[in-house]
This record gives C-alpha cells, structure tokens and sequence, in this order.
C-alpha cells in the first residue's frame, strides 16, 4: 500500500518538477536537490491534492523540506 | 536628454509565424498561397521543448513567452554573442495583451473547481511583460528591460524605441520586437462581434470585398546594435534603422481618422528622423490589416503623402493573419527578407483592388525590386500609430 502510494507521489515529482524518477527519494530535499522553489512547491501540491483526493491546508507545510516529510504528510491524509 | 546620434544596426533576427518557423521557412510562407476559410490562423504542432531546458520551464511560459523565446534564439544564432557591458544591453518588447490563454484557462479552472486549485504561475504567466522579461532573463540582459502594449502597433513601437535607446548613446544593445498568441475562444468572440474579423475568412487586404481580418499569432525577435560597434566586433549587418515615429490620433477608440491624417503625419515623422523625403522610400509594408476601414484610411494617408503613383505597397497579412502586437515584428523581419530576396512579397488572396484604393498595392504575384529605405506602418486600437524606416547596408 505504502509502496504504491510512493509510486503515485513519484509520479505527480516526476512530472510537475521535472525530475527523473530516481532522484525521488525520502532523503532528497526540494531546494537543493530537486531545483524546486516556493512556487514549484505550491503547484507539486496542488498536484498531489488532486492526485490523492486531499487538502494540504498551507500551515502544514510549514517546516517541510524534504520528500519523506513530505511524504509522510501525504500517506496520513491518504487513508 | 540630447542624444549622440549613433547608427543603428540591425545584426540579427528570428521569426515565429505560422507560415514558417525560422525566417527562411517564414519568407517561403510569404511566397505562398493565403489564409482562406479561417477565423483565426494559428501555428500547428508548436513544440516549445527545443527551446527550454526541461518541460517544467516549457510549461511556465505562455505560448506568447514560448514563441518570443523561440523567435529570440534563433536572432542571437544570426548575431553571435554581443560583447558588450551587460547593463548596457537592453530588451525592450512589444504585445498587445500577453498571456491571455493562461488568464482564460486559469479563468475556467477556478469557476470548474475553485480559487484554490488557480495556478500560483497564473500572474507570472499573463502579465503583458512577461516576453521582454523572459527574454532579458535569459541571455542576462541588464539594461532598460520594458515592454509596450499599443495593441497592433506594439512591436513597431518596441522597436522604434529600441532604435531610439542605442542612438541616444544609452545602450550598446537592445534586443527588440513583438509577440502574441491571443486567440482564445473568448477573445475570437469579442472581435467577432465588434465585426473586426473577416465573415468569409479571407484575408484580402486593400480588395474590393475585403471584409476583415483573421486573428493571427506570432512572434519576431531582432538584435538591434550601435552601428560603429557592430562593425568593430565584425558581426554581419544585415540593414540599419533609419527613422521610427510614434503619433496618436486622439480620434476613436477603434476607427482611424477620416483620411488617415494621423497615419499621414507618423510616416511624415519617421522621413523626418531619417532625414529622406518620400522620393527615398521604395517600399511600403502596409498595416493593411484587410478591414474597410484601415486600408481605406491607410490608402489615402500613403497616397496623400507620396502621391500617385505610390511607392510599392504590399500586406502580409493576407498569409499571416493579423497578429495584433507582433505585426510590426512580422513585419519588420518581411521587409528585411525582400531586401535579401530583392523581392517584394505579394498581397496575398487580393484580387482586385476597391475603388477606394489609390496606391501601388503588389499583389498576384512578387515584384523585383531595388532594395532601399522601407516604411513599414502599424496602427493600434486606441489611435496608435507606428512607422519605422529600415534601409539595406552594402
């Protein structure tokens, strides 16, 4: 489950930043290491708010930095 | 604010239409047949992929953005690099509207789902300057970086200023023109019922049945450079600005003055920055957009002021379309093709002319020609009018 959750996320990295797919890792951190401003986060989200049939209210992202954080958040909201 | 006088090179260009991308493939378009049975006109299979680095920065760009980069690299292919301080380069460009197809989709996307589902690149995306500033941001172009918005006469406008900006001594540089990609269902709809677009979905311009214009999109780029400069770092110089004026009419929100007094004057102006007469000018590249009322009144402007015969007077627009903002690009980068050519490309789909039309209008067929100083003419809604003088050089 967690798996194809990570897939999904994956996906919605891959095509909304333009990054491949191996570079999508937990430890990987938006800024540095995936070339991802503020605004690239906000449109990443809104993709994954779509993808997962979510909301992402903006205070959460706070603090947030890299794909696992994110992850994570997504995985509590998915169930 | 006196200025030093310097000459004005062009020394490189790129065009995006949809008659050909690249100039060459643009001035093949020219040669060939007209838009016919067609509201708007638009390029088919664009592909911005070759022009950005990944498909995310494709993807930030408006169409409009898309075309004016596209355009920009292939002018700085011809022009080489331009060794110049980086802040006394600049971009000044021209459109009528910008981004509006993002504005329109974003539009739909927040009445079908919501204000928190609009894209935070909406404002980056649509704002008119956006062309000028990708531009700028791109090849690192520190000067003035400002973009014109006179509806239809926005690229001449851009680029009599750009010429303006190197003659006065305060750039070294300036990279210049037009683009637009505006014909979204809405705004289809307002010049359809504004009755500016052609019901038979011709273009004909200056033709007895001319009935308007077909919405067309584009974008031209130019390297405009002091002349001196130009030839010091040995960069080919393809023709030199000699004029450009800029006037309003201060008639009618749309309809030009009676007798294109406005028009008649802003040629005047632009002989009188290039210090020529109307006996110097050896072609003329129309606005001639194909409505009733432009080429009626650009007609008797160009006829009043050269006399009859006229010098001979071609549109493009009959293959083009008419891309409202970047007309004058279009435009500008024809009239240095027929200076290559020394051909004047005909007025496509025009068959035979109205009465009300007292000029050399070309059209059947391309005319050799001598290559010398061009006037080419846009007028926007509002009372814009811009012409700009170019010559070939030796």
């Amino acid at each position: 489950m967690s798996q194809d959750l990570f897939e999904r996320f994956t996906k919605c990295a891959v095509s909304m930043l333009s990054v491949d797919a191996s570079k999508v890792t937990p430890e990987a951190r938006f800024k540095e290491d995936l070339d991802a401003d503020s605004l690239d986060l906000v449109e990443f989200v809104m993709e994954l708010e779509s993808e997962f049939g979510i909301e992402v209210p903006e205070q959460e992202l706070e603090g947030i930095t890299t794909v696992g954080q994110a992850f994570d958040l997504i995985k509590a909201k998915a169930k | 604010m006196q200025g030093a006088g310097h000459r004005v090179a062009v020394t490189g260009y790129g065009v995006v239409a949809p008659c050909g991308i690249g100039k060459q493939n643009f001035w093949k378009g020219l040669l060939g047949p007209g838009i016919v049975g067609a509201k708007t006109i638009e390029i088919a299979d664009w592909d911005p992929q070759p022009f950005f680095a990944n498909p995310k920065e494709a993807r930030r760009a408006d169409r409009v953005e898309q075309f004016a980069l596209a355009a920009a690299s292939e002018a700085f292919a011809t022009s080489g690099d331009l060794p110049y301080e980086r802040s006394r380069i600049g971009s000044i460009f021209g459109t009528g509207i910008g981004g509006l197809r993002t504005l329109e989709e974003q539009v739909i996307t927040r009445v079908e789902k919501g204000e928190r589902r609009v894209s935070p690149f909406l404002v980056p995306m649509m704002m008119a300057n956006a062309c000028g500033a990708a531009i700028s941001m791109r090849y690192v172009l520190q000067g003035p970086a400002e973009t014109i918005c006179t509806a239809c006469a926005a690229a001449t406008h851009a680029i009599g200023y750009a010429a303006r900006l190197v003659a006065w001594g305060r750039c070294d540089a300036v990279v210049t023109g037009g683009a637009e990609s505006a014909a979204t269902i809405t705004a289809v709809a307002g010049f359809a019922n504004m009755t500016a677009l052609s019901s038979s979905g011709c273009s004909k311009p200056f033709d007895v049945a001319r009935d308007g214009f077909v919405f067309g999109e584009g974008a031209a780029v130019f390297v405009l450079e002091r002349y001196d400069l130009a030839l010091a770092r040995g960069a080919t110089i393809l023709a030199e600005v000699l004029g450009a004026a800029s006037n309003a009419d201060a008639h009618h929100i749309t309809a030009p003055s009676p007798g294109g007094v406005g028009a008649m004057a802003c040629m005047q102006q632009a002989l009188d920055d290039a210090g020529l007469t109307v006996r110097d000018i050896k072609q003329i590249n129309a606005h001639g957009t194909s409505t009733p009322l432009n080429d009626r009144a650009e007609s008797e402007a160009v006829a009043t002021l050269f006399g009859t015969p006229t010098p001979p007077v071609t549109s493009i627009k009959g293959v083009t379309g008419h891309p409202l903002g970047a007309a004058g690009a279009l435009e500008a980068a024809a009239v240095l093709l027929s200076f290559e050519h020394e051909l004047i490309p005909p007025t496509a789909n025009t068959a035979k002319l109205g009465e009300d039309i007292a000029c050399d209008i070309v059209y059947g067929a391309p005319r050799k020609w001598s290559p010398g100083p061009t006037i080419s003419n846009n007028f926007g809604f509002g009372g814009h009018n811009g012409s700009l003088i170019l010559t070939p050089v030796n």
